[in-house]
């Protein structure tokens, strides 16, 4: 069975002034696959998510989504799209004036199909997903530890049941254990449900226990692209700074 | 496609086939929901091994047809029921969110405490800023110069345009108005008096605290409020340096000291609106509106002008300072306290103003 493309960069360019931070970088990431994002710091994967995500338009380039172009002026399709995918900020972007319960239950209420008790239940679900219980419902943003507020993120970006997830930093913050249970978590719903991954991260282990691929964004451009063994023979200045003597960690 | 959600009924048990997901599953909701409950009076063999996938949201519905308890028998994939079992172990009573509910009594207590614990706390702060300003004699080398110049600056230098703009038609229209009517009294000199008197004494002073409120006030509490937001007042905090000081005290002395001088410019900016209105209307020339202004508006008025000037600038700074000390981390209440910083100062001066009126009733009318 052939996979489907999901997501595909075309030649994609973008400036901030005079700050090249993309230059002709091309990536295609297809169905299923678990993608680990790798860069320094600064060079350009929070951009990157953000471009593909469609908040942000490249200066040149194509994006596609599903085989849809992002520019696709039908704003029906365009809400389609975003709907078949979840999202995990850097710094969270919980609404701060909803509860955490109110947080996953947003985007559940705004398909208007689904009935509060339905609602309840996947709430209440996802929260135990992602290791916390009922009574952490209640709370505000302001009132979470910055480990917690990762979770509900990840609990809001799973509320919508997407197909392709995005993840900045997933699990930075978290400690050693929980960075355990987000990876099987999310190895768990890759298997079940087939989803594609890309995920930002400098977290080894996370990088070990989930990619299936690695994406090295340098040089403004992915320099390489490739199943976890297949990277590490690449000899560049970042790939062998980076792994350093625990290249074979990742085997 | 073939993926999509379908139930069929066979003799005996529930065949369920296709991709059971949230986005398979909402064009088509209504006839799910309806077969499924249709499907599950008496039958208690389900068939789920046809399944291309599998989601909570699909697991949830399939759990409350089934009433929360397990079929008799069920063929299912051990990934699928792994699913089905994280639902199942959820509690089955959901208890709902507590929606508040308000009684008018309670209402009306709860917002007279809430203003008084607003003018208490604003009261402290006075008190704050007070042992701060005796600090600071103390140690002048501390004195926060660079902000206090800047909020001069803000609140009173990139203010002069638009209260220009809105003193100068002000004039224009007050003096209009009067003109018909005293032209017809015959009473046309008496124009000097009646714009001297109005704008030096009360609207200039008004029409600028109100303009400074919705513009400086504003914009102070949201400052402070969104560094509250952000955590900088606690990242000041640790650097040692005190928020009263370098944050709330330069912004409540600049606003003082910039609010005279800019009720000043829009009063002398609406006088000489009112005098080409006068001009234009009553035929009285530049020079004989000058020469009588000094005699029939005493001196006073400015003074009480000026004064109002001064005491509705602290009071405008001090409400938005208190305000946006009092944000709660979240934008909902950011955009509440920057609304009632508003409302609150508008109303504070205009309070402040008729007090003024009451206390300088002997002072500076002129009596003919
Ligand atoms: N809105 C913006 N305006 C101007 N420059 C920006 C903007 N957003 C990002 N940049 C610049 O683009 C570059 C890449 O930023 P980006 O946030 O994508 O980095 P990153 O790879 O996610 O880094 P990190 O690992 O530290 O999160 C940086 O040099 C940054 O200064
Ligand atoms: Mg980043």
């Amino acid at each position: 069975m052939s996979r489907q493309t999901v997501i595909e960069l075309d030649g994609v360019c973008t400036r901030f002034g005079g700050n090249t931070v993309h230059r002709d970088l091309d990536l295609c990431v297809k169905e299923g696959q678990i993608v680990g994002l790798l860069g320094g710091s600064g060079s350009g994967k929070t951009t990157l998510l953000r471009e593909i995500l469609g908040l942000h338009r490249p200066d040149a380039g194509v994006v596609r989504l599903f085989g849809v172009d992002l520019n696709d002026p039908d704003i029906r399709v365009q809400r389609d799209i975003r709907r078949r995918l979840g999202m995990l900020f850097q710094h969270g972007a919980l609404f701060s004036a909803l509860s955490v319960y109110d947080n996953i239950a947003f985007p559940l209420r705004e398909l208007r199909c689904l009935d509060e008790d339905w609602i309840r239940r996947l709430v209440h679900l996802k929260l135990a997903m992602v290791g916390l219980g009922v009574a952490h419902g209640k709370l505000m943003p302001a009132e979470l530890s910055g480990g917690m507020v990762k979770r509900v993120a990840l609990a809001r970006a799973l509320a919508l049941e997407p197909e392709l997830l995005l993840l900045d930093e997933p699990t930075a913050g978290l400690d050693p254990d929980r960075s355990q249970n987000f990876v099987e978590l999310i190895g768990e719903l890759q298997r079940e449900l087939g989803l594609t991954v890309v995920m930002v991260t400098h977290d080894l282990n996370t990088l070990a226990g989930l990619a299936s691929h690695v994406a090295i964004l340098a040089d403004h451009r992915i320099i390489a692209y490739g199943t976890r063994s297949e990277i590490m023979t690449i000899d560049h200045p970042f790939v062998t700074g980076f792994f350093g003597a625990d290249r074979r960690k990742l085997l | 496609m073939s993926d999509r959600p379908s139930l069929h009924v066979e003799p005996g048990k529930v065949v369920l086939s296709g991709a059971w997901t949230l986005a398979e599953m909402l064009p088509r909701l209504a006839e799910l929901q309806a077969g499924l409950a249709a499907a599950t009076d008496g039958n208690r063999q389900w068939d789920l091994s046809a399944l291309t996938r599998l989601d909570s949201a699909a697991a949830v519905l399939l759990w409350r047809a089934w009433q929360a308890t397990w079929p008799v028998s069920l063929e299912i994939g051990d990934m699928h029921r792994r699913i089905v079992e994280r639902v199942a172990e959820l509690p089955q009573e959901m208890p709902p969110p507590p929606v508040a509910r308000v009684h008018l009594p309670e209402f009306i207590g709860r917002y007279l405490l809430k203003a008084a614990a607003n003018l208490r706390g604003m009261i402290a702060l006075f008190g704050q800023l007070i042992l701060d300003t005796f600090f600071l004699l103390r140690h002048p080398r501390d004195i926060p110069w660079r902000e206090f110049t800047a909020n001069v600056y803000k609140a009173g230098a990139l203010a002069l345009p638009v209260t220009a703009l809105v003193g100068f038609l002000i004039g224009v229209t007050i003096s209009y108005l009067s003109a018909l009517q005293l032209k017809s009294f015959g009473a046309d000199l008496f124009i000097v008096n009646i714009l001297g008197i109005s704008i030096i004494r009360e609207l200039g002073p008004v029409l600028v605290a109100v303009l400074v409120a919705g513009r400086s006030g504003s914009a102070m509490t949201a400052q402070i409020g969104v560094m509250r937001v952000t955590e900088e007042i606690d990242a000041l905090s640790t650097m040692g340096i005190s928020r009263s000081i370098r944050v709330v005290l330069p912004k409540i002395v600049g606003l003082t000291v910039a609010m005279p001088l800019l009720v000043l410019w829009t009063s002398a900016v609406a006088m000489f609106g009112g005098m080409l209105a006068a001009l234009l209307q009553l035929d009285l020339s530049l020079v004989y509106f000058l020469e009588n202004l000094p005699r029939v508006v005493p001196v006073s008025n400015l003074y009480i002008g000026l004064g109002k000037g001064f005491v509705f600038g602290f009071v405008i700074a001090l409400v938005a300072c208190y305000f946006g000390l009092h944000v709660k981390p979240n934008t909902e209440s950011l955009s509440a306290n920057t609304t009632s910083a508003v409302v609150t100062a508008i109303t504070t001066v205009i309070l402040v103003d008729a007090i003024f009126a009451v206390f300088t009733r002997q002072v500076g009318v002129p009596h003919l």
